[in-house]
């Protein structure tokens, strides 16, 4: 009986029809009093669990064929593009950050070379080498929690705790070099807040050594698996013209056989001097965009240790003063902070120092005014900012084309005409991460 | 920064400045006193194409405007922006690009087409990148014309959204559009500058499907209304939300917080230092 059942469906009478609230497990018991028709409009999330954060999926169904399916966004907007108009330039860092969250060095070095574009200048090679240092781990730990979600929304867990356990080495590594293990803040318009760490090429190496090793486990454990090739292949296709009309990027666009890597065909700082390989396929389905995340992390690896090579002494920061921040930042025993001797010299030898920091600080430096739309690629896609200055020391508008957004509106094209099942295989092979979808 | 060579002209009667010695220092005044300035304004410049401005004259420090200030800082003016227009050659394959619009626009002619330079109002390189600032009425035909021609080959958009420049500027709120061509490797920028009076502008999805959401985030966030769009609904925000927030005139809104004894100001209310 449904009344003494406290997980059954309940039901209310709308202008719409019946709505039906289901909870799980008693799916038959509601079909059974919805006899007679088929075409059923099913809403998921914004709280599903295989919805990748909060996203909702309107769904018509017709038996278990999706006809019709419509997203809708907006549950993580959190109004960072406004409230940037409101902080300092330098500022403008902490807040990006939170954008994508998976990526948040590449929403970073996105935001710092547009503001760079607009100051007319350039960051020091050192500085150009840690950025792409950071961010090839980083993307690196954003394609591991792509497959440890993708494998959770499909069941395979030991795909998802092996992506976690793995991603936590990112972290891990990321927290030693930055400080912190997301939401770094440390590339800043200009180069980089401060040094790497002593120790820091052996904690990277031993870094790339283990990945080296545990990466071929995905092979072993979900490519040659037969369901998870049944999930996945022939599912979410996507052809090449679909990519092109819709704006989408990344792995979705290389998966349908067009090598576009902006590291590549657009090199930005300094990528150009790189060895590596952009991984395309033509299947265009899930199970190609899922070898690619595969293969693209690999390639980081390689790029991870050239990084390195390249690493030359020099400043991380340029040595306009106008525009570097002034104090030099050291780890304290209380995590980090203004370093001791340069508070000395402010507080207690150079009254000019004092009005600098001060100044820099609280004011920030003004950019010339004017525009600027600097794309790099994320580990979804194209990631541009468009920064517009009106001379003053904060920006009087800063948008992101977030590559999450714009892939999203794939996804009906991907999944209308296939199983509910395949709109979540479809949905995880997109990737989306809706901190950056949302802004 | 760019058009170190080009002569200064006028400031413009901004408005919105009050009255009563509001127009400011003149163009010639002010270029002088700019090589002392660091950052900012090297000189005045209004391109002779009204649909084009950006940019209001910015008053005093503090936010201090017509009071009895005798810091020196309130009568601190800085002039207002505007991009400036670019003069032929543009270097690189900018100049390639408008030729072959400007051929493929002529071949269009029949159509009752109208030219390269009745479409595009001016053209202005800066940083390295080129902007069209585009006459909404030729936008979509444009656009059209640059993803279609084999010479041009605009076949990607990157994306669309809005500028707001602010209360009192003519033509506040800007379009922005951003095209790539893959198979030449070139970004170009399409602006449309709007009235906020009259916030209309064609849409681009006909031409580029992926524009769907970009013009319904601009709409939600500017209240840009984009004629042809098949369902301009809200996005980001709820559907029954009052007002756009991107809007200059719509305030940040937060709290004061209380830190170390001290209350800081939500911070939109906060000092100003520009």
């Amino acid at each position: 009986m449904t009344t003494t059942d406290p997980y059954a469906a309940s039901s209310r009478e709308t202008t719409e029809g019946t709505v039906y609230t289901v909870t799980g497990g008693d799916w038959d018991e509601m079909i059974d009093q919805t006899a007679g028709d088929e075409r059923i409009v099913i809403n998921m999330g914004p709280q599903h669990p295989s919805t990748h954060g909060v996203l909702r999926l309107v769904l018509e169904l017709s038996g278990e064929t999706v006809t019709d399916a419509r997203l809708v966004i907006g549950y993580l907007h959190t109004g960072i593009e406004k409230n940037c108009e409101y902080r300092t330039w330098t500022q403008g860092v902490t807040f990006v950050t939170r954008m994508d969250y998976l990526a948040p060095l590449f929403n970073e070095t996105a935001y710092c070379l547009s503001t760079e574009r607009l100051l007319g200048i350039e960051v020091p090679q050192r500085a150009e080498t840690i950025r792409v240092l950071l961010m090839e781990i980083n993307r690196i730990g954003s394609h591991l929690v792509a497959l440890a979600t993708g494998g959770m929304e499909l069941g395979a867990l030991t795909g998802m705790t092996n992506g976690f356990r793995e991603r936590e080495e990112v972290l891990h590594l990321l927290e030693f070099l930055t400080g912190l293990r997301m939401n770094h803040a440390f590339i800043r318009p200009g180069g980089v807040v401060q040094d790497l760490p002593t120790g820091h090429e052996d904690r990277i190496r031993a870094f790339v050594k283990v990945m080296r090793e545990r990466l071929p486990g995905f092979h072993k454990l979900l490519t040659g698996n037969r369901i998870w090739r049944q999930r996945l292949e022939g599912v979410g296709y996507l052809p090449l013209d679909g990519c092109l009309a819709l704006g989408v990027t990344g792995p979705i666009l290389r998966s349908a056989g067009l090598a576009w890597d902006l590291r590549q065909v657009d090199p930005y700082l300094g990528y150009e001097h790189y060895d590596f390989e952009v991984p395309t396929d033509t299947a265009a389905d899930s199970f190609a965009r899922y070898l690619l995340r595969v293969e693209e992390m690999s390639e980081s690896l390689k790029i991870i240790e050239q990084a390195l090579d390249r690493l030359e002494p020099g400043p991380v920061m340029v040595e306009d003063p106008k525009i570097a921040w002034p104090a030099r930042l050291s780890i304290g025993a209380d995590g980090m902070g203004n370093s001791l001797e340069h508070v000395r010299k402010i507080m207690g030898q150079s009254m000019e120092s004092l009005i600098h920091h001060f100044k820099l600080v609280t004011e920030g430096f003004k950019v010339p005014p004017g525009q600027a739309y600097v794309p790099i690629e994320s580990p979804r896609g194209e990631m541009g900012a468009h920064l517009v200055s009106d001379g003053g020391t904060r920006p009087l508008r800063v948008h992101f084309r977030d590559p999450s957004f714009v892939n999203l509106q794939a996804a009906p094209a991907m999944s209308e005409g296939g199983m509910v099942s395949d709109v979540i295989a479809a949905l995880a092979s997109v990737d989306p991460v809706m901190g950056g979808c949302d802004r | 920064m760019s058009g170190e060579d080009e002569k200064p002209r006028t400031t413009p009667e901004t408005p919105g400045t009050g009255a009563g010695g509001a127009s400011g220092p003149t163009g010639a005044s002010n270029a002088s006193s700019a090589g002392a300035v660091a950052f900012g304004p090297q000189e005045i410049r209004r391109p002779d194409v009204s649909g084009a401005v950006a940019g209001r004259a910015r008053e005093g420090m503090f936010g201090i405007g017509g009071s009895g200030d005798t810091s020196g800082f309130g009568g601190l003016r800085l002039p207002a922006y505007a991009p400036a227009p670019s003069e032929r050659p543009f270097g690189g394959w900018f100049d390639e690009v408008v030729d072959e619009t400007t051929a493929a626009l002529a071949d269009d002619e029949g159509a009752g087409g109208a030219p390269f330079d009745v479409c595009v109002q001016q053209v202005t390189v800066d940083r390295g990148e080129m902007t069209w600032y585009v006459d909404r009425e030729h936008l979509v035909r444009l656009a059209r014309t640059l993803r279609d021609d084999p010479a041009l080959r605009f076949e990607f958009c990157s994306g669309v959204s809005g500028v707001d420049y602010g209360d009192g500027v003519p033509q506040q709120l800007h379009v922005v559009t951003h095209l790539l061509s893959m198979t030449y490797r070139r970004r170009l920028r399409l602006e449309v500058a709007l009235e906020v009076t009259d916030a209309r502008c064609p849409s681009l999805v006909e031409v580029f499907p992926t524009a769907d959401w970009h013009e319904r985030e601009t709409w939600d966030m500017f209240g840009i209304v984009f004629d042809g769009h098949p369902s301009l609904t809200r996005i980001l925000m709820p559907d029954d939300w009052n007002g756009h927030p991107q809007r200059k005139s719509y305030p940040l809104g937060g709290i004061p917080v209380e830190y170390h004894d001290a209350e800081i100001p939500p911070p939109d209310q906060r000092r100003a230092y520009t």
